[in-house]
């Protein structure tokens, strides 16, 4: 089953009389429970091509499919359902909300989806085990590493069980060790849960874990190939 | 559950940056406090007025001749209330009433002679319905309607340059247009607890012995009734309309606030005044309430980003701002409310204003002034700064919810 098609994207930014393509007639077709890699040179479109999917950008022109049904035609209000009930998150700089704990930040989603709050705090206690996090639930984020930060947003991610992980450079700001078992993670969840991943990345140690790399530049894809 | 969460998020932000929030806290905490106790200063100060003025009316109602209040003089009197009249008058609406003829006078000592306005009352209901018998400061009040003696206030006393004891002269017009004059004793002399004018011009005697010398018998100018709320006289009125008095022809019923219009429109005037005082109060504040807010918002715009990007509507976004202000105003409140009654509470025996009170004495106000605390006044400036301050709020919430994420989450 096709988890996200992509057909003909365009995109282009104006930044005063400069024009910058951001996708240039992008086709892709992502299958359920693939882990797939955008990877490619800062402004190559991989960020774009990723935020399309999300529904966190919308695209000039084309079509692009989530779930099958149609994101580019629906409304702010309608994407931010379809993100909230569909998609899981995981950003470049952590993004936890500070004032909340590594639980009520992964209960965020639960809780905005209306989930009840007995099966939420099974949930968290679930995910936090999964992320090898156990015990550290009421911590704060400023209490926690930069990874322990990451593992968090990912088992914010996860904990909502949806059908597609979208990350953004989620490695950048954490040292190799941290992560390579970042992407263990990662990869266990994919195998575990069939959850599809799409990463986008310039970092080579995650393009090695990606079953499929699929090369992004000046807006184009340059190359889609499985590993 | 939206609510648990925007709840927890918005208490959480709060306490975020504490000084700041600390800050606008004691700002809305004097803002309130202001509020509830200027205004009830103010509305004390007011209402003294208000009552000194009904006393002097006297009462909350009054029968009189229709053409009584442009000429007062004894042509234009009503008859004497019958016992049947006096019957009616038994009703749980009216607390009290009294009788009095009141005339134009002169009174000359042996070496003053003075214009006047003489009020032949009957002394035990005059004394339950205007005149405040502990204003005597030397000798007695009247003991009947046949009293031969009167009461004279103390700066006439001094303009006359008499004293207790001494005989005047009392002279005005009879019935029939002729001068009626007679000596009287002056066996109490007053001093005027309110209009500071009044005590040189009232002179007060026997009802009775005033009809006599002016051959008015069962003759009266004014039918003085009480109620039991100056401010609402509707129960009163309307328990008038049930007696003889609303059908006889020479007979006009009105309420204190259409007798003295000023009086009554000062408590229109002071209604206006004090919502416009809370707006201005308020007005001051929410100026801090955006800022802080929006100062609030600017510093979470990514953390805003997130939130969007993680699926939560706009729409919650701006009801987690405006919980976020609501919390701020409702704490402001309860302590400013708080900070009010126990400001206001310690001065209910009244506060010596007599240093600065000559002036307003001139008004009628007294030199001891009583907070007045309405608990509409009370619910006004609560209502006023939650219902204004939430809508102030919502600049910065729309603000908030109308965030692109993409661009939020690039925000550094």
């Amino acid at each position: 089953m096709t988890a996200i098609s992509c057909k003909e994207l365009c995109k282009t930014f104006h930044q005063g009389d400069a024009s910058i393509t951001g996708l240039d007639h992008v086709s892709i077709n992502i299958e359920s429970g693939e882990f797939v890699c955008l990877s490619g040179p800062s402004g190559s479109g991989k960020t774009t091509l990723l935020n399309a999917m999300g529904g966190l950008d919308t695209p000039d022109s084309g079509e692009i499919t989530v779930g099958g049904k149609r994101v580019d035609t629906l409304s702010k209000a309608e994407l931010a359902e379809m993100r909230l009930h569909n998609i899981g998150f995981v950003f470049q700089a952590y993004n936890l909300v500070p004032v909340l704990s590594a639980s009520e930040n992964i209960e965020f989603v639960m809780q905005v989806q209306g989930v009840a709050k007995k099966e939420r705090a099974q949930r968290v206690l679930e995910t936090l085990e999964e992320v090898a996090l156990s015990g550290m639930g009421e911590r704060l984020p400023s209490q926690l590493s930069g990874g322990q930060q990451q593992r968090v947003a990912v088992a914010r991610a996860i904990a909502c069980n949806p059908e597609l992980v979208l990350a953004d450079e989620p490695t950048a700001n954490l040292d190799s060790k941290t992560a390579d078992q970042l992407m263990e993670l990662f990869q266990q969840l994919n195998q575990k849960r069939e959850v599809t991943f799409v990463i986008a990345t310039h970092d080579q140690r995650v393009m090695a874990h990606c079953k499929r790399l699929v090369r992004l530049e000046d807006g184009k894809i340059v190359s889609d190939e499985l590993q | 559950m939206h609510y648990t969460v925007i709840f927890t998020l918005a208490w959480r932000n709060l306490w975020r940056n504490y000084r700041r929030t600390l800050i606008m806290l004691v700002a809305i905490v004097l803002g309130v406090w202001a509020m509830i106790f200027m205004t009830a200063m103010m509305r004390g100060m007011v209402d003294d007025v208000i009552e000194s003025g009904i006393r002097n009316l006297p009462g909350h109602a009054q029968a009189f001749h229709p053409a009584f209040r442009d000429d007062p003089n004894i042509e234009n009197s009503i008859a004497e209330l019958n016992p049947q009249q006096i019957e009616q008058l038994n009703q749980p609406a009216i607390l009290a009433w009294a009788m009095r003829l009141k005339v134009p006078a002169a009174i000359s000592s042996e070496r003053e002679v003075r214009g006047i306005q003489l009020f032949a009352v009957q002394p035990g209901k005059e004394a339950a319905i205007a005149f405040d018998t502990s204003q005597i400061t030397a000798g007695r009040w009247l003991e009947s309607e046949h009293d031969k003696g009167i009461i004279i206030g103390a700066k006439l006393a001094e303009r006359l340059e008499t004293r207790l004891g001494k005989r005047v002269v009392l002279m005005s017009q009879d019935v029939n247009n002729e001068i009626a004059e007679r000596g009287f004793r002056i066996v109490g002399i007053y001093k005027s607890r309110d209009v500071a004018l009044m005590e040189e011009l009232s002179v007060y005697a026997g009802l009775a012995t005033i009809q006599t010398l002016l051959k008015a018998h069962g003759a009266i100018s004014q039918l003085a009734l009480e109620g039991s709320d100056y401010r609402h006289s509707e129960p009163l009125m309307a328990a008038l309309q049930q007696t003889d008095l609303a059908t006889m022809d020479n007979v006009e019923l009105r309420p204190w606030n259409e007798i003295d219009s000023y009086l009554g429109t000062m408590l229109g005037v002071m209604d206006g005044f004090v919502f416009i005082w809370i707006l201005v109060i308020f007005l001051a504040l929410s100026f801090g309430l955006v800022n802080t807010l929006v100062m609030a918002v600017f510093e979470r715009v990514r953390e805003i980003g997130l939130m969007q990007a993680l699926g939560m509507q706009s729409r919650l976004i701006l009801w987690q701002i405006v919980c976020e202000a609501f919390l701020l105003l409702l704490l402001g409140l309860l302590f400013g409310n708080v900070l009010a009654l126990l400001s206001i509470i310690p001065f209910t025996s009244g506060i010596d204003i007599s240093g600065v009170a000559q002036g307003m004495e001139m008004m009628g106000a007294n030199s001891v002034l009583y907070p007045a605390l309405y608990v509409k006044d009370l619910i006004t400036a609560n209502l006023v700064v939650i219902i204004l301050g939430l809508l102030a709020s919502l600049l910065p919430a729309w603000r908030a919810a109308s965030y692109d994420p993409i661009v939020a989450l690039n925000k550094t």
